[in-house]
Parts: C-alpha cells; structure tokens; sequence
C-alpha cells in the first residue's frame, strides 16, 4: 500500500471516529448529565425525594453498563434502523455508541455531584433557594471540574468503543485497524491506527485535564 | 427568661427533636422552652451531643420539631409552606462552623449568591455587595477565591453572605470553632460590632464558654436536649445553679482548684486544719480593696491559693481562693466581715 493510500484510509477513518465520537459524546452526556444528576439527588432525605424512582433509574443504568457494548449494538438494531433510517454506517454506529455513553456518563456525574460538601447544600438551603437553584447554582458549579473530567474519560472510553462498530459497518479507525491490519495482516496499518488513537487519546485527555484545572479553584495558591 | 420577653425574636414552647424510629430511636430535644429577646446576643452553650446543632436548625426550618411550637419574630417556623420558609430564610442569615463557602466563586460571588436566589439584578448586587465587603474589612479580597483566604477571612465572607438579604437575625453555628484563639476573638469582636451598628439579633450556639463570656447578653446552657439553665450571662456565670454550667465553666473562669489541693480535701475539720474558702468578686464588690482588708480583718495568717479576674459580658469577675485557720475565732472574725461587705463565699472544705 502506497503511503498515500495509507494516509488517505487513515484521514478517512480518523474523521469518521472524530464523527462518531463527538456527536454521542455530546449527546450521550447531555442526555447522561440530568439523570446523574437526578441519581445523586433523589434518595431518601435529599432534594428531590423519590426513592423508588431513584432505584428504578438505577437498575436500568446498571442493566444498561453490564450489558457488553458489542451485544448492545446488535441487539438494538430495530431502535437503530427506526431512529436512523439504517442500520449500518457511521450515523447507525451513532445511535448504540449514544445509548452506551448515557448510563456511563450518569454513573459518573451522579459521583461528582455526591462529592459536593454537603455543607453548601445546607448553605444554600439557609438562604432560601430553591431545589433547582441548588442544582444549578451549587451543585453542577461546585462539581463542574470533575463533570469535565468525567466528560473527557467518556471520550476516551468513546474512542474504544468505537473500534467495535465496524460490525455494523461503522467504520473508523478501530475498524480500519481490524480489516486492514488483522484481517489483510498488514502490520503497517495496524501501527498507524495505534499510533494515531494513542495520539488522539492524549490529546483529549490534555484538553480534559487543562480545562478542568482552569474551573478548580479550591487548591490555589495566593 | 421566657416570661421576661415581651415580643421575643425567637420563641421556643415545649419543643421536642426525635431522630429515628422504634430501637434506634433518638432523643436530640426533649421540652425546651427558651425566648431569644430582640437586639441581643444570645448564646446557648452545651457540650457535642447536647443538642444544640438541632435547636439551631429549628429557627431557620433545617430541621422540623416533631412537636412544639417555634416561632421567629412571631410566625411559627413548622406551619409554613416551602415557599414561606424560603421568604423566612432570606430574613435569618446563618453561618457555619466550617464556612460552607462555595470553593468555585469568588468572595464577591459568594457573598452575592443569597442575592442571585433572591432575584437580584446585577447592578442591585453589586450596591450590595460592595458595601460588605467593606464592613467585613476585605474590601481588597473581592476576586479571591476561598482557597486564597485564611480560616479568619473565609468566616468573614460566611458573615457578609449571611447579611447580604438584610436579615433581622443571625444564627452562628460553632462559627469560632475552627479558628485559632487570636481569630476568634476577631469575630466576635465584628459580630458585637454588627450586632450594635445593625441592631441584628444574634443567636449562636457553641461548645466554649470563652465565646459566650465574651459577646452573649444573655445565654441558655443545654444538656442533653434539656434546657438546664437560661439568664443574663453574667448572672449564670456569677453564680451557676446546675452542675454543667459548674463543669463548663470551671475550666474558663480559673475558679478550678489546683490538681494538688483537690487531692487533699477533707469535708470535715479536724483540730489544726485549715479552712479554704472561694470569695466571688461583682458588683459593688468588685471595685473595693477588699484583700488588704480581709487580711487586717482575719489576720495575717491567710494565703491565697487560686483565682482569677475576669471580665463578664463587659462586666468584672473575680474569684480567689484563699485558706486561713479553721479555728472558731478566725471563723466568727471573718463570717462578720463577709456580712459586712456582702461577699460571696462558698466553702470548698479543709486541709490539715
């Protein structure tokens, strides 16, 4: 394979997973964040009491993350075909890659929100705000550098599940790697899509780590 | 003290806290009567466990009586809805022990945080909050973060925060408690100063007789969820009825014996033991050269063995301990001049 063919099928991969990442990563946790959110706050005693709900809510998640990603993605290809027209191709990986993205991103919002000093909900109480000004004035401010965290290694772990939708014709650099480098035993490949992921990998988790040390004011120095 | 105040800020009538159910039941409050009069600095003071977080948490509607009756300023805490309790809540500021400052705002932000609750614009906020930080001294820290500011200055915000709504009371929550001795008595100081600039009712609870003798008007002693003790400071201090206010003020008001005289301490006198004797100094007493006179009166042979002066919500204290001969002359001679000058003793026993 000429290195100009290589580039290509890499670049072409690359921005297929970017695709697929980028948009069930931002979906995935939009949807993820309230329900975390609602975990972390709907026991017993809290601010938004409903503890069958609350158990309720935490079956499906648990349900949802014990289910290995690569089953999901066959399993729910009738949800898949009916939400996105299809059930192959990079927008069908979509839809799996959201629904795997959701209960994972819960998990972690709802122990960055449970980390919150507990003070500052009584804080806030005593001065009168409301449960949802707590939320969103307390809460998800105080918790935010660990909900970027918590974003950032939703992407990486992303990044992984993506090489497995080449099953259902994905495509991006998981895939590539497995068709061309296991596949056509072409090693060259192979190392290209690793060194690229590990690229990939570091480059989001600087991000993650640099923006979330921008929000974290609680070890500065004067 | 309930019976004294006429339209008290706080009242509480028959109040009862019980957490839990059935075996792990637990009793925090158990019928406390007690009224926090307008414009004064009250302090209720128990030992960790007595109850006083929960009695606390009462005024502001953190916690619910499981019966009896609170009121603030004349509306009963327990029969208002959610939204009645969040128009109370901007009406009482509060303040922490730990300062439960928000580690992500800065202390203009956190001291507008009550302000943005409450529906504020931005422009209102800032005529607001500027001023505060003004009265609290950190004028210049406005953009700092709660991690760049010391125990002393974090309380300070947690002060300006809790007046930012304009409240007509103050409750503190152990707020001395985490700091050092020197910064203690730098809040209090600012609390005294806001509670006399302000004509703000200051209600606070603590562990540390030091904070109520220095501030409180007026100070009620818990034990475990009873109210054991209620009155002006100074008379409580002067002459405590009930053995807790006993024990939690031995230990701040020097009136402790030594370790080597309490082991030694008889209750009967034998021939050729000695008397020892606690004098309390307050009032009139206090201002008179009475020591040179008792020494003229009982004779020379008196040594004093502890004591202590002291000042009493801006009043003094003394307290000494002195010893002479259990000899029924030197007893009449110095009984006469006890009645005469109105001192008051208390016999602490005899030594050989």
């Amino acid at each position: 394979m000429s290195p100009e063919m290589l580039f290509n099928l890499l670049w072409t991969s690359l921005l297929q997973t970017l695709h697929m990442v980028a948009v069930s990563g931002l979906v995935g946790s939009l949807i993820g964040l309230p329900i975390g959110v609602f975990l972390a706050t709907s026991a017993r005693g809290e601010l938004f009491p409903a503890p069958k709900l609350n158990q309720a809510t935490g079956l499906v998640v648990n349900a949802a993350r014990s289910t290995p990603f690569i089953i999901l993605v066959v399993a729910i290809i009738p949800f898949t075909r009916l939400l996105a027209g299809t059930s192959i191709g990079t927008t069908a990986a979509i839809v799996p890659l959201t629904i795997a993205t959701i209960p994972f991103f819960a998990r972690l919002v709802e122990a960055a929100v449970r980390d919150v000093d507990k003070g500052l909900i009584e804080a806030a109480r005593a001065m009168g705000a409301t449960p949802m000004q707590i939320v969103f004035k307390v809460l998800l401010a105080e918790a935010r550098p660990a909900i970027l965290l918590a974003f950032t290694m939703t992407l990486v772990s992303l990044i992984g599940y993506s090489a497995m939708v080449g099953a259902v014709g994905g495509g991006g650099l998981g895939d590539l790697g497995i068709r061309y480098g296991y596949q056509r035993f072409m090693p060259d490949v192979m190392l290209a899509v690793v060194v690229v992921l590990i690229v990939l990998v570091q480059l989001v988790q600087s991000a993650g780590d640099a923006l979330a040390r921008r929000f974290d004011k609680r070890n500065r120095k004067s | 003290m309930t019976a004294s105040i006429a339209r008290p800020m706080v009242a509480f009538e028959g109040v009862t806290k019980h957490f839990g159910e059935g075996e792990t039941a637990f009793t925090a409050l158990d019928g406390v009567d007690m009224a926090v009069g307008r414009g004064a600095i009250t302090g209720i003071i128990g030992r960790s466990g007595a109850g006083k977080s929960t009695l606390i948490r009462l005024v502001n509607g953190l916690e619910k009586a499981s019966s009896g009756r609170v009121t603030v300023d004349g509306t009963e805490v327990g029969g208002l809805s959610d939204t009645g309790l969040r128009g109370l809540r901007r009406e009482v500021g509060m303040i922490f022990q730990h300062f439960n400052l928000l580690s992500s705002r800065t202390a203009f932000d956190n001291i507008a945080l009550p302000l943005e609750i409450a529906g504020l614009d931005r422009a209102a906020i800032a005529a607001k909050v500027g001023p505060l930080l003004d009265l609290v001294g950190l004028g210049d820290k406005a953009e700092r973060y709660p991690s760049e500011l010391s125990g002393g200055q974090k309380q300070r915000v947690g002060i300006a925060r809790a007046l930012a709504t304009s409240p007509k009371l103050l409750l503190s929550d152990e707020a001395t408690s985490a700091l050092d001795p020197e910064t203690t008595q730098s809040i209090l100081a600012l609390l005294k100063r806001i509670n006399a600039e302000l004509g703000l009712t200051v209600l606070l609870i603590t562990h540390e007789m030091e904070v109520v003798k220095t501030i409180a008007t007026d100070v009620a002693v818990i034990d475990r969820g009873r109210i054991v003790e209620q009155g002006r400071t100074f008379d409580i201090f002067t002459a405590p009825k009930h053995e807790t206010t006993r024990s939690l003020l031995a230990s701040t008001l020097g009136t402790s014996l030594p370790e080597w005289l309490r082991g030694g301490l008889k209750a009967e006198a034998a021939a050729g033991d000695r008397i020892l004797v606690r004098l309390t100094f307050f009032g009139a007493t206090a201002f008179q050269p009475l020591t040179a006179r008792l020494v003229a009166e009982i004779g020379t042979d008196v040594n004093i063995l502890a004591g202590a002066i002291e000042e009493i919500a801006g009043e003094p204290f003394g307290t000494l301990v002195v010893a002479y001969p259990a000899a029924p002359e030197v007893l009449a001679r110095a009984d006469r001049f006890y009645a005469e000058t109105g001192l008051a003793t208390e016999v602490l026993g005899y030594v050989a």
